[in-house]
């Protein structure tokens, strides 16, 4: 099922969640709505659930226009970050439920909710379980039974919100991968919402960033990372390191020197440099960036070190393979391998 | 600085812990207090109720205007306590679901019953519908008392009791959120399916705790229901009331008697709730309460 969100406004008592968003999530993708707390990106989800109402804008399933319908009408699987299961019910009890409350014009015989239910607890690998209590049960494991009571009623549309939040490291990237096999298998419209990026990027087939109640970028994993839009994306999706330039003579030039970074077709003036910390290469000679090691530190598999550029006390983060020798005060210069420049 | 710091090393209990003395002695503490204030009236009660006898203590629980008492006192009881279950689920669910002016102003209004003295209470609705007032001669032309009647009682009951069921549900309400019932309605649930199904058994034990002490309540209160009952024998006067009349014309066997099956109740109810929490004890721990 297409979800087309048109112009969507949201106001809370005055104050904008949401400034004018639209998104067309295509039939069968997985995407992701990524941002810091407070960007908004749990108010569209709510929206598109229709556990909130738009004050403003208009939201489509397919051809039908749902902003007027309510949260039961929409037929949509909702998953919480908090998992939400009905603790006085068993499992299976609890996956039954949407099934159960249909009315008895649409509701299956028992046997065959019985037996659907324990199809679905089959495919979130809880067989056997299904006589527990929700308090029974890991973070993990709840979290896939709630997985399982949003696709018993067999959604148009699933919707995540922050769905492996309260779960520790270890656990989230097993349910992450998990989670893919699922929605690859039941192909199923999904929309999860997410302030990790690696989750973001490993999970989704098109991501969509936002900022302050706005969407900053839409696109696929790869174009969000390698050309992102603005410098809150650059920011906010994986590491990044940023400078104050100057462009002159088709040129970046930094305190007076000339870096030997070639500036294209971005014209004369000020500017912002951009680049990942890991996308560099050392040079020896004149024409690079230079610094003066402030702090190093070994992260996992690399040394991340911190230089000063300049006299006027900008740093930035650079990585090192682990067993380089800078210390602090060494002096070392490199130049980015792939960078982007924004207007100052 | 170094001695200091062993000096101290031979202490091996917890530090949020007292010495074994001072537990003892403030264990000690609480059972005499308990002993004092409360098993030792409530020995007295059954000891004077039964001090002529079973057969006299029967005969006072079967006289005419006892049974009366007993007969009124539960019909109170079971009109005001529905009221005050209906009353107090609604005044929770809106306090603790949604966010609306003048919330702080209604909690404060429900823990009103608590701060007024019960015969200030029962004085309120004997100035509303008393002979001066509008409302007494009003109902009075349509030949409906609600002063020293069974509505005046009824009214004045609701008023003391209102607090309990409310009080214990307003802070498990706000504690479970509101995730269960959007997750109920996520899943095509209607209203009242997510009421029944989601959050009633959510809040079920809660919600008997209150019943049992608001039953308690209603069924003991003597003040406020004093004042609006005007103790018309054999026809107003609740147990509480029967009681007092009893042990003033000196028939303190027969008042005795009648207190003691109020005590009864009392140990009943806290034996009910103390089985319910030994049967379902896991149950109401995962219910978050």
């Amino acid at each position: 099922m297409e979800v087309r969100v048109a112009n969507v406004r949201k106001e809370f008592d005055r104050f904008p969640a949401l400034h004018d968003v639209s998104l067309d999530i295509r039939s069968g993708e997985l995407i992701a709505l990524l941002g810091p707390s407070g960007s908004g990106k749990t108010t569209l989800l709510r929206l598109i659930a229709g556990l909130e109402m738009p004050t403003a804008g208009k939201i489509f399933f397919g051809d039908t226009d749902a902003s007027e319908k309510t949260v039961q009408e929409r037929n949509i699987g909702f998953v919480f970050q908090h998992y939400a299961l009905f603790r006085h019910m068993t499992i299976l009890e609890n996956v039954s439920f949407g099934l159960k409350v249909r009315p008895r014009s649409s509701r299956p015989p028992a046997g065959e909710i019985r037996r659907r239910a324990m199809e679905l607890l089959d495919l979130v690998q809880l067989s056997g379980l299904e006589k527990r209590y929700p308090n029974q049960l890991s973070g993990g494991q709840r979290q896939r039974v709630a997985l399982a009571r949003a696709l018993a009623i067999e959604p148009a549309v699933l919707l995540l919100d922050e769905p492996f939040g309260a779960l520790d490291a270890q656990v989230r990237r097993e349910l992450r991968k998990w989670l893919r096999e699922i929605h690859d298998r039941t192909g199923h419209t999904t929309v999860f919402v997410t302030h990790d990026q690696e989750e973001a990027l490993e999970l989704s087939d098109r991501l969509c960033v936002m900022s302050q109640g706005k969407i900053e970028q839409v696109g696929t994993p790869d174009t969000v990372y390698d050309h992102p839009s603005s410098p809150f994306v650059f920011g906010f999706i994986g590491e990044s390191s940023e400078l104050p330039v100057t462009v002159e003579n088709n040129e970046l030039w930094i305190g007076g020197r000339a870096i030997g970074v070639p500036a294209g077709d971005t014209p004369t003036g000020q500017s912002r440099l951009f680049f990942r910390p890991h996308d560099v290469d050392l040079v020896e000679g004149d024409a690079a960036l230079a610094g003066v090691v402030t702090t190093s530190r070994r992260v996992g598999g690399t040394r991340r070190v911190e230089l000063e550029i300049g006299g006027d006390g900008h740093r930035v983060e650079i990585d090192l393979p682990f067993d380089h020798p800078a210390g602090e005060k060494s002096r070392i210069a490199f130049r980015p391998r792939r960078w982007t420049l924004f207007p100052a | 600085m170094a001695t200091k710091l062993r000096a101290r090393t031979h202490r091996r209990i917890s530090p949020t812990s007292e010495s074994r003395l001072v537990q003892w002695i403030l264990i000690g503490i609480a059972f005499v207090f308990m002993a004092i204030i409360l098993l030792m009236p409530l020995y007295a009660v059954f000891h004077e109720a039964l001090a002529k006898g079973l057969n006299t203590f029967f005969a006072a629980l079967v006289e005419k205007d006892a049974q009366a008492a007993i007969r009124l006192t539960l019909l109170v009881a079971a009109i005001a306590v529905p009221l005050n279950v209906v009353f107090g689920l609604a005044a929770s669910w809106a306090i603790a679901k949604f966010e609306f002016k003048g919330k702080a102003f209604l909690i404060t209004l429900i823990d009103l019953p608590f701060s007024v003295s019960p015969v200030i209470s029962g004085l309120v609705y004997v100035l509303l519908f008393g002979a001066g007032s509008f409302l007494g001669p009003f109902l009075k032309s349509y030949g409906i008392e609600v002063l020293f009647a069974l509505p005046g009682i009824v009214l004045a009951t609701i008023f003391v009791t209102f607090p309990f069921v409310a009080r214990e549900l307003i802070p498990l309400m706000q504690d479970q959120g509101t995730g269960d019932e959007e997750a109920a309605l996520s899943l095509g649930a209607n209203g009242w399916q997510t009421f029944w199904r989601v959050t009633l058994p959510n809040i079920k034990w809660g919600l008997l705790y209150g019943v049992l002490l608001c039953n308690a309540r209603a069924m003991g209160e003597f003040g406020a229901v004093a004042v609006v009952s005007g103790k018309i024998r054999g026809q107003t006067t609740t147990m509480p009331l029967q009681v007092e009349m009893l042990y003033n014309e000196y028939n303190a066997t027969a008042a005795f008697a009648l207190a003691s099956l109020l005590a009864l109740l009392a140990l009943v109810t806290l034996v009910l709730k103390s089985a319910l929490e030994w049967r379902y004890g896991d149950e109401i721990a995962a219910s978050g309460k």
